[in-house]
């Protein structure tokens, strides 16, 4: 349980960050937090040449609302945003799930944008990024893009990230008058990976459902109301979940059939 | 730009439980290991070394985190507190002395790690109430004490008993 040899470098800013990440390619990687890197290259599933440390760049440590979305940087910790006093006028969502990410001990160092990096098929902070539709900011030393949700998630654990490419920030937007917003989520015990994570948002006119833990990525659907019971079937069996030794795919789809009626109903009942 | 190589020793310079402290690292070298195989600080227990335990629990610039999800290269110019930073020249501090006294430890394997979270929690919401402190306690794994007793001793110290 100890990582393999690696180089360590602390850039002291952005350019050199990524004029390093472009000279090593896919042979280094972007350690932030490390609260999953780490714990992957203690366990030998990962095994970079180079780690390029990111978590001091105070350019990457801001959070600021941004043409209509939180832009939270990619030094920003989970527990940062989550005492950020704005969080929860501007978006009670991810107030609500990041209570939900790992422990408060490893929340003080994992970052929010790490989190979306490692893409963790039953982790929240990917889950909260696809239903609210956000974006993530991609930069290498000669492009920046941004890229949506449902884009950069490209299956399990895997994202569209170039191997020249980090994530600088995320776009989370921010909520509107009129919406609400539940997080729900059953493990084994408190902060264990989630075996199904919900998060619903909507507003008088629907809500929108989505579901982490099942599918290799975030499933997302669109409900009008009432809460329809063979929507929500139809939507647990769509996200072809499996066996694997934390729940069969039959407790799944039951979960995601209940949760989910739970947390469109705590959306309904907040706005009326 | 500071550049580590791999399989070499760098020095590392830190303050350690308030004294200024220097060891020599590999890049790869977790704190964890830092500390007890470098240092000599065998206060600290290392447990899963993948960061689910929280045996390895220490305070870093004041914030309780895994160091076994650290390397001692991240430590370089930083303030690290272990469980030894904790007893006074009078004995066990409070919440030493609340966990002995409800018996929230037995094998104590545990018990730096859950000291080293609480003492954040006293030091920044001294208000913390029972669901609270469940569940930052939530972060370690203890297999004797069903955490019945050190939910007590936490009580009684932030006066919620």
């Amino acid at each position: 349980m100890k990582p393999a040899a690696f180089d360590y470098a602390c850039p002291d800013n952005l350019d050199e960050a990524l004029a390093l990440l472009a000279e090593k390619g896919e042979a280094a990687r972007i350690c932030a937090g490390g609260q999953s890197l780490g714990a992957m290259m203690n366990m030998r599933l990962a095994n970079p040449a180079a780690l390029i440390d990111i978590a001091g760049l105070a350019e990457l440590k801001t959070i600021a609302v941004v043409d209509g979305a939180i832009e939270v940087g990619a030094a920003v910790t989970q527990a940062e945003l989550l005492s950020w006093p704005e969080l929860v006028d501007r978006q009670p969502l991810l107030a609500q799930a990041l209570p939900w990410v790992g422990h408060y001990q490893t929340r003080q160092r994992g970052t929010v944008c790490g989190s979306l990096a490692h893409s963790d098929p039953s982790s929240e902070l990917p889950l909260a990024l696809a239903l609210l539709r956000g974006e993530v900011i991609l930069q290498s030393r000669k492009s920046r893009r941004v890229v949506g949700a449902a884009d950069f998630q490209t299956g399990m654990m895997a994202t569209a990230l170039a191997a020249d490419e980090m994530i600088v920030g995320a776009r989370f937007p921010i909520t509107k008058a009129g919406e609400a917003s539940a997080f729900l989520e059953v493990a084994q015990r408190h902060g264990d990976f989630a075996i199904v994570a919900v998060a619903a948002i909507g507003d008088q006119q629907g809500a929108r459902l989505g579901v982490g833990g099942v599918a290799d990525t975030p499933g997302v659907i669109e409900l009008g109301w009432p809460v329809n019971d063979t929507a929500l079937n139809d939507f647990a069996w769509s996200l072809g979940g499996a066996d694997d030794q934390h729940a069969t795919a039959r407790y799944r789809r039951e979960l995601v059939r209940r949760l989910g009626r739970r947390a469109l109903e705590e959306v309904h009942d907040a706005l009326s | 730009m500071r550049y580590l190589k791999a399989g070499t020793r760098h020095t590392v310079r830190f303050v350690l439980n308030g004294r200024e402290a220097e060891g020599e690292a590999e890049p790869r070298l977790l704190l964890s290991d830092f500390l007890r195989h470098q240092l000599g600080a065998f206060g600290t227990h290392v447990g899963c070394e993948h960061g689910s335990c929280g045996a390895c629990t220490v305070r870093v610039d004041g914030k309780a985190v895994r160091s076994c999800l650290m390397y001692a290269a991240q430590v370089e110019g930083r303030e690290v507190s272990t469980v030894e930073s904790l007893a006074t020249s009078d004995g066990l501090n409070e919440l030493q002395a609340a966990l002995q006294k409800h018996h929230g430890l037995q094998c104590g394997y545990c018990t730096p790690g859950i000291l080293m979270s609480l003492s954040q929690l006293r030091e920044e919401e001294p208000d913390a109430d029972e669901a609270r402190i469940r569940d930052v306690l939530s972060g370690h794994i203890c297999r004797c004490t069903g955490y019945h007793g050190i939910v007590q001793a936490a009580l009684e110290v932030f006066g919620k008993d």
